[in-house]
């Protein structure tokens, strides 16, 4: 969406993820989505009078690799309390960090070639999750109010970028590729349905070049969609007030996902003190050198580079092949692409496949081989199968596993191996001479006749490509 | 009345069994905590049966630990699975905790038998018991007085001979004034020595789990029983437990000793009497003694009450209604968590509450909180210089004996300055000792104060030791 008149938006976003460790970020409990209300609890995470903290050194490992492959300096830090009374919150405070994150000053750099910098990524407790039962959902007016606990205390990163953003396309951009780095490091599973990823926008509005405009900050975004659709919706609400006259008041907003709008939640004025002061039940975080560089080593390669290789194996990709590849990176199936143009599958058609057929039953690639999709697909560059017929087994192989060929047998489609098609073929010939003739003498258009008619005999299972192959090598 | 250590002999020996000892103790607290509000819960039948067991098992053959069968009083504000824990709070009333605080599964892997939670001053705030929701407790040697706090309950147990030993909790003073005002030993062990998992937190960077006992060779054996590295406390000091017990016959021969102006300036006299004879003593004993200056101490009353207060503020929020304790029902959340809390804690707590906040709010927290913690490491530095000459320090415990019931109820501060000599070695982190010496007003005991480097544990109880024979107590 383009803004109207000169105005340019101003988006920084605070994206929290919750960190894929076994155990929570100060306890032994199993740090897992999906379990029976207040089942992954304990005195320290619930706490209870006289518990306390345990830092979980997989959780500060987690948070390194994020800031290794965001490029911060990862450097001596501090744990703080954040106070503040809300009934999901056991502790009525937070355990976060303030002054001395354990990384800062990183950036990101976007396929499009933009660069947004990385103010800091912190370490933090997540809180309990509360269900409002009456009213809008929501606390206030509700009749009652369920919480669980089995959240509170997974350890979460807060990754704060600067207000380097400049669109909502831009924002969605940012945070797609932050996404993939989450996941490539092993971070984060990036579920953001899940609640696994969620993110607060700072979105401001300014004329090219002035200063800064004030900025309202939307909480809790759980979707792409619906960051992109809460930023323009602000923009253009803030734009609108301006262009009246009026100003606009520093506040958090919420984001509305039925209705399409952002309402206040609270003002400037409203906002707490948090009354921030160093946790005295942590003592410093300070990862040596030794443990900082094992987590460098010990991190794959991340998605912009993984992009850049697979596109080199393109020659001259379109938009659209571009597209592909960056779903193959997104949904890590390079594997499934090398494999397949190694054994000879042109790349494009190999990127094609896998993020068509393999991303749309991506739940079940554990059912297949890298080289049961390398030998379906070249199956049917050769002309083996047609495209709908290769589409049917990898469909197969995605549900069942199991081998191609064989596959492709049960299914009938063995008939229509070059040898046969060749048969069929020779038959059409001998059955229409004058449309033969023709296409001998170079009508081209006749090609489509002998396709139709091999189509019409295969009920539609022929390649048409093979099909000309055959036609030509008569000829 | 036996020593915790010759009860442990005895029921190891077979001399004795912890039963009897326990019946003792049950029939001494029968007789006597009406009066003296000692105990806010007593455990008879967990009691009972762990005492069975400890007999059991040394009929068995086995070595039960260094406190078979000796009962023990524990302070409440220690969690003990299912035994109701209130921090002398209504807010708390009726909650009983789903698991058990390190020091309580150390002291029964030790052998000993926990027998019932103790009186103290809401959530350890306080100098006299007084501000307990539950009624203060009397001093044992003289029930019109205060048996000090906030450990008084603690304190006033092995006083009344209900047991031989117990524990408390020291985040300024709560241990050694207590003992001073009640004629115990008592000490502050080094942060991190004693592990503070299960220990309900007042100001989580000050507070420390203690001894009482009426010698200091109890005080050593149940210091020793409980120290050491745990894993649920990030705070907990890594290094293996200093030897205590083995080292109580020490002596301070060739040991510098100050004392310390500010450890006994505005003491009453009898008091600094007191503490010159304790000189005399050490001097007697070997050690050499000088005189020092340590100007710190005195900004060391202002800095805790901005410390511990904003530490509190944050520790006590969790006393919402939400989940356990309390709940005053309302309309919405933010009225319920309101009216609970208006309704659970006290006036003390209260005003320790809104100190807090206040000294961590925006705009304060450079002139109060931030300007408190300067304060507090300058009086690291100034502790830190004052050991590279001396050994230890020695000063009063309190600046007066056991005072009167209501005698300071109306004035915070004068209630706060029971505590301007025992907050300094809870600011630095380091341990300090309270030893009986002598006697003032009343005939009532005065506490004399040692005072020591981090894990100087084993000197401090040596040198008490010292006093305690120049006393004539073995």
């Amino acid at each position: 969406m383009t803004l109207p008149g000169e105005w340019e938006m101003v988006v920084g976003l605070e994206v929290h993820t919750e960190l894929k460790t076994a155990t929570k970020m100060f306890c032994g409990c199993a740090n897992q989505f999906g379990s029976e209300p207040n089942t992954n609890i304990c005195p320290v995470c619930l706490g209870l009078p006289g518990s306390l903290p345990v830092l979980n050194e997989r959780a500060v490992e987690l948070a390194m690799a994020i800031g290794v492959a965001l490029h911060c300096r990862i450097a001596s830090s501090t744990f703080h309390r954040k106070n503040y009374f809300y009934p999901d919150m056991p502790k009525d405070f937070q355990i976060t960090q303030y002054d001395l994150p354990i990384n800062s000053g990183g950036y990101l750099d976007l396929p499009d070639g933009s660069h947004v910098s990385i103010e800091r990524a912190h370490l933090e407790e997540d809180t309990g999750k509360s269900t409002h039962l009456g009213g809008t959902g929501r606390i206030h007016g509700a009749d009652r109010s369920l919480v669980d606990y089995n959240r509170s205390g997974v350890p979460l990163v807060e990754i704060v970028s600067a207000p380097d953003i400049r669109s909502s396309a831009h924002a969605r951009a940012y945070a797609a590729e932050l996404r993939g780095i989450l996941i490539a490091t092993g971070a984060s599973d990036g579920r953001m349905e899940e609640g696994s990823m969620r993110i607060d926008a700072n979105v401001s509005v300014r004329k090219p070049n002035a200063p800064f405009g004030t900025r309202c900050e939307i909480k809790n975004l759980n979707s792409l969609r619906s960051l992109h659709r809460a930023i323009d919706y602000e923009a253009l609400r803030q734009i609108d007030v301006i262009e009246d006259g009026g100003t606009i008041r520093q506040e958090t907003r919420h984001w509305d996902e039925i209705f399409g709008e952002t309402s206040t939640m609270r003002t400037k004025e409203e906002a707490e003190d948090y009354r921030y002061f160093r946790e005295p039940d942590l003592v410093d975080l300070d990862p040596n050198q030794a443990w900082q560089d094992r987590v460098r080593n010990g991190l794959p390669p991340m998605p912009a580079e993984r992009r850049q290789k697979l596109t080199a194996r393109l020659s001259e990709p379109s938009q659209a092949q571009l597209e592909a590849v960056e779903v193959v990176i997104d949904l890590g199936l390079e594997n499934f692409v090398n494999a397949a143009i190694d054994a000879g599958v042109e790349p494009a058609l190999a990127v094609a496949r896998a993020a068509n057929e393999l991303a749309a039953g991506i739940e079940m690639t554990p059912n297949l081989a890298p080289e049961a999709f390398s030998a379906t697909v070249l199956m049917e560059q050769g002309g083996a199968l047609s495209a709908t017929q290769s589409k049917t087994v990898l469909g197969e192989l995605l549900a069942s596993g199991g081998d191609p060929k064989s596959i492709a047998k049960a299914k009938g489609f063995e008939q229509l191996s070059s040898d046969s098609l060749g048969s069929t073929v020779a038959e059409l010939i001998e059955q229409n001479p004058d449309e033969w003739a023709r296409y001998r003498e170079g009508d081209e258009k006749l090609a489509q006749f002998f396709i139709g008619q091999v189509m019409k005999l295969t009920k539609g299972q022929a390649n048409g490509k093979a099909v000309i192959a055959e036609l030509q090598a008569r000829r | 009345m036996k020593t915790a250590h010759q009860i442990a002999i005895d029921v190891q020996s077979g001399a004795g069994s912890a039963e009897s000892e326990l019946e003792r103790t049950l029939g001494v607290i029968a007789a006597r905590n009406e009066e003296l509000n000692v105990f806010l819960h007593v455990d008879e039948d967990g009691a009972r049966s762990a005492a069975a067991s400890i007999d059991a098992r040394v009929a068995k053959g086995e070595n039960v630990g260094p406190l078979a069968g000796v009962p023990i009083a524990i302070k409440d504000n220690m969690c003990q699975r299912g035994i109701p824990t209130t921090c002398s709070s209504r807010i708390l009333e009726g909650w009983r905790p789903p698991y058990s605080a390190t020091v309580i599964d150390r002291l029964l892997a030790a052998g000993a038998v926990p027998v019932g939670k103790t009186n103290l001053d809401e959530f350890a705030m306080g100098s006299s018991t007084e501000t307990s929701a539950f009624g203060a407790t009397r001093n044992p040697l003289d029930p019109t007085r205060v048996p000090g706090g906030s450990s008084g309950g603690s304190a006033a147990a092995v006083a009344a001979d209900m047991t031989s030993i117990a524990v408390g909790s020291d985040t300024g003073g709560s241990i050694r004034q207590p003992a001073a005002l009640c004629g115990l030993v008592g000490m502050k062990p080094s942060y991190g020595l004693v592990s503070r998992y299960g220990l309900i937190a007042f100001a989580s960077s000050l507070d420390q789990i203690g001894p009482f006992a009426k010698n200091v060779m109890d005080a050593a054996i149940l210091l020793e029983a409980i120290a050491g590295h745990d894993p649920m406390d990030s705070t907990s000091l890594p290094e293996p437990p200093p030897s205590l017990v083995a080292h109580v016959n020490d002596g301070v021969a060739g040991k510098r000793i100050a004392l310390v102006r500010e450890l006994v300036d505005g003491a009453d006299p009898d008091v600094v009497a007191s503490v010159e004879r304790a000189v005399e003593a050490l001097k007697d004993a070997g050690a050499t003694i000088v005189e020092l200056s340590i100007p710190e101490f005195r900004l060391g009353l202002s800095a805790y009450y901005l410390i511990a207060p904003a530490e509190a503020s944050s520790n006590l929020a969790r006393y919402d209604g939400v989940r356990y304790g309390l709940r005053v029902d309302a309309d919405d959340v933010a009225a319920m968590n309101e009216a609970t809390r208006t309704a659970g804690f006290g006036a003390e707590v209260k005003r320790r509450i809104m100190l807090g906040t206040y000294a961590l709010s925006a705009g304060y927290y450079d002139a109060y909180y931030g300007q408190a913690l300067k304060v507090r490491t300058q009086m690291i530095e100034a502790f830190k210089r004052a050991y590279l000459d001396v050994d230890l320090l020695i000063g009063a415990t309190t600046p007066s004996v056991a005072f009167e019931f209501g005698s300071k109820t109306s004035d915070p501060m004068a209630m706060y300055l029971s505590d301007v000599f025992t907050i300094p070695t809870n600011l630095a982190g380091d341990a300090a000792v309270s030893v009986p010496f002598g006697s003032g007003e009343a005939d009532l005991p005065v506490g004399v104060q040692l005072l020591g480097p981090g894990r100087s544990e084993a000197q401090l109880f040596a040198a008490a030791r010292v006093l305690e024979i120049a006393e004539g107590r073995s």
